[in-house]
């Protein structure tokens, strides 16, 4: 399955990813290599196959913590790596004109 | 550096253990020895991101210290090892490999760190590895590459490259990597050293930057089985703040280490036998398997049917969880930022330039797969495709109690070699992804070199669910009768 250069521009959009003219190309050719490999997945009849939703067996799951409160980090840790912040916020561009 | 020094390095855990409990060496000897191997071998090797050599001087001290009073925390305590840069480590700068985390500074440990540290370990730094754990050569790391320490013109394999290559050339005893679909075990095998990656719930997944959350899982790196078990039985365990993380107790992986492989049954997968490993791995992994045979285990043939779709499946499922997971980097909380207008134009230009190539070609496959009007056809389809080859292999455990096949279809490739096809890349994967989709433990140990280039060759062995124990005894079984390959030369 080929990857058109507007489909690749959409995914582009969807993952907030602005590539290159020249990302674009190259990725629509890796991408359908890609898709074209996969293709083989069709050749299997899974219309009676549940999805594997969970790696770990429903017996070995932990139990529910319980809901209590606990310590977490303060403001200024999880501050301390923020590119811009303002008071006790995060600061971002401009949402609203 | 005298050959005192260099022959203590050369020590198993276990080994250097038993000499830091004499008093024939301290553990600030052992760590200044391993720091000078570091900085003498590491411009060429290119295993380590970040050295934190104030901070291992002062846990060695510490070790030490605690051992003059008696106190003994275990048998890591005061032993040098070395963590993938994928942990976080609390004020120790962690990139997981990619310019968009570069200066990222953690306000709290991994549980992993955190038991290591419990338990004495003494962190040397940072190790390389492909920019978030996806690739399979360590080429994909955004700040250097890392070489393979038998022939620096090859691959250490990835993305655990670093750890393995480091353990390999004796510049730390053992190392944490992290194995999503071989990341552990294709790199130890290409290092010659022993990995393992752990049943999927088995170690917590707290701390460990994410790339496709239902396959994760960390594990150790070490140069002999019992080492690697040593580092295991210290980090598995359950978490509270892994909701993955399994309640079930961690077994004793000493009580049958040396249990030897009389009576086993090894489970002998014919599609890993079918021309897919070159003719030099294939007549290294057979002499293996005669080994077994000599030593009283009996070869059971099975079959993986849906060995041949898994790769399929597994290049759907982990870029759909890692288009999720890499949603975070948005320059908003922690990271890059670019300079931009508005939000949209931040966010897109912000991931544009901090993602190298692989992340973004994920993302982009991983995104496409969920969404809307392909969903069924590719991420519901691969799931359902999991499912038949995790059925695979509860039906060949039917007839035998481990399986055993190559790590990887070659020997460590070339720098260079596969760069320019990432579906090239992606198929040196093949035997090491079915049992990561199963969600299996798998172990990596080294089954001697290859007839033609002397490179190390890698055995996997892979185990019923929880069932590590048995994995180290068989492991354990083949390593007594091979012994230890030859130290690497090239560094």
């Amino acid at each position: 399955m080929a990857l058109s250069l507007d489909e690749v521009r959409k995914i582009a959009v969807l993952a907030r990813l602005q590539l290159s003219p020249e990302q674009e190309k190259l990725f629509a050719g890796q991408l359908s290599s890609i898709l074209e490999y996969v293709e083989q997945l069709r050749e299997l009849d899974v219309s009676q196959v549940e999805p594997m939703t969970h790696a770990l067996a429903a017996g070995d799951a932990a139990p529910w913590r319980a809901d209590e409160v606990a310590p977490s980090l303060a403001p200024d840790e999880a501050l301390a790596n923020a590119p811009a912040r303002e008071g006790t916020c995060f600061k971002v561009p401009r949402i609203i004109e | 550096m005298t050959d005192e020094t260099v022959e203590v390095l050369g020590l198993s855990i276990r080994e250097l253990s038993e000499k830091l409990a004499r008093r024939e060496v301290s553990s600030q000897e052992v760590t200044g020895a391993a720091l000078a191997r570091i900085e003498a071998t590491d411009g060429k090797l290119g295993a380590f991101l970040k050295v934190t050599a104030d901070r291992a001087q002062a846990q060695a001290r510490a070790s030490d210290e605690r051992r003059g009073r008696g106190e003994v925390r275990s048998p890591l305590d005061g032993v040098p090892i070395g963590l993938k840069d994928l942990f976080v480590t609390k004020g120790v700068e962690t990139t997981a490999g990619s310019k968009i985390l570069a200066g990222f500074i953690p306000p709290y440990d991994g549980t992993v760190v955190e038991r290591l540290e419990q338990a004495g370990a003494v962190v040397l730094g940072k190790l390389n590895l492909d920019e978030f754990a996806m690739g399979s050569s360590n080429e994909n790391s955004a700040f250097k590459p890392c070489r393979n320490p038998y022939d620096l013109t090859r691959t250490p394999g990835g993305s655990s490259g670093g750890s393995a290559a480091s353990v390999a050339a004796r510049q730390v005893f053992g190392a944490l990597g992290t194995d999503t679909g071989g990341s552990i075990r294709q790199p130890a095998g290409f290092c010659g050293v022993v990995g393992m990656k752990p049943t999927y719930g088995r170690v917590s997944r707290y701390g460990v930057i994410a790339f496709a959350s239902s396959l994760d899982q960390p594990g150790p790196l070490a140069r002999t089985v019992e080492d690697t078990a040593l580092l295991l039985s210290r980090i598995a365990g359950r978490d509270a703040r892994d909701m993955t993380s399994s309640a079930r107790p961690v077994d004793d992986y000493f009580q049958s280490m040396e249990a030897g492989a009389e009576g086993l049954r090894i489970g002998v997968p014919k599609e890993y036998f079918q021309g897919g490993a070159e003719p030099g791995v294939e007549k290294a992994i057979q002499a293996a398997l005669s080994t077994y045979e000599k030593l009283g285990a009996r070869l059971v043939e099975v079959s993986l049917p849906h060995t041949r779709y898994a790769l399929a499946a597994y290049y759907l499922i982990a870029p759909a969880e890692a288009s999720s997971n890499l949603a975070r980097y948005d320059g908003v909380r922690f990271g890059l930022r670019a300079k931009a207008g508005g939000l949209k134009e931040m966010y897109g230009q912000t991931r544009a330039q901090g993602f190298g190539p692989e992340p973004t070609r994920r993302i982009m496959l991983g995104t496409y797969a969920l969404s809307s009007g392909y969903y069924d056809a590719y991420y519901l389809r691969a799931q359902k495709v999991r499912t038949l080859v995790r059925r695979d292999f509860d039906q060949a455990f039917q007839s035998c109690d481990v399986l055993a096949g190559p790590v990887a279809p070659t020997v460590a490739f070339g720098i260079g070699e596969k760069t320019s096809d990432p579906l090239q890349m992606y198929l040196a994967d093949i035997f090491t992804i079915p049992c990561s989709l199963a969600a299996l433990p798998g172990l990596s140990l080294p089954s001697g070199l290859h007839p033609e280039s002397k490179m190390p060759v890698g055995l996997q062995l892979i185990g019923r669910p929880f069932d590590e124990a048995t994995l180290f005894r068989a492991g354990r079984a083949l390593e007594r009768e091979l012994g230890p390959l030859p130290p690497p030369r090239a560094v």
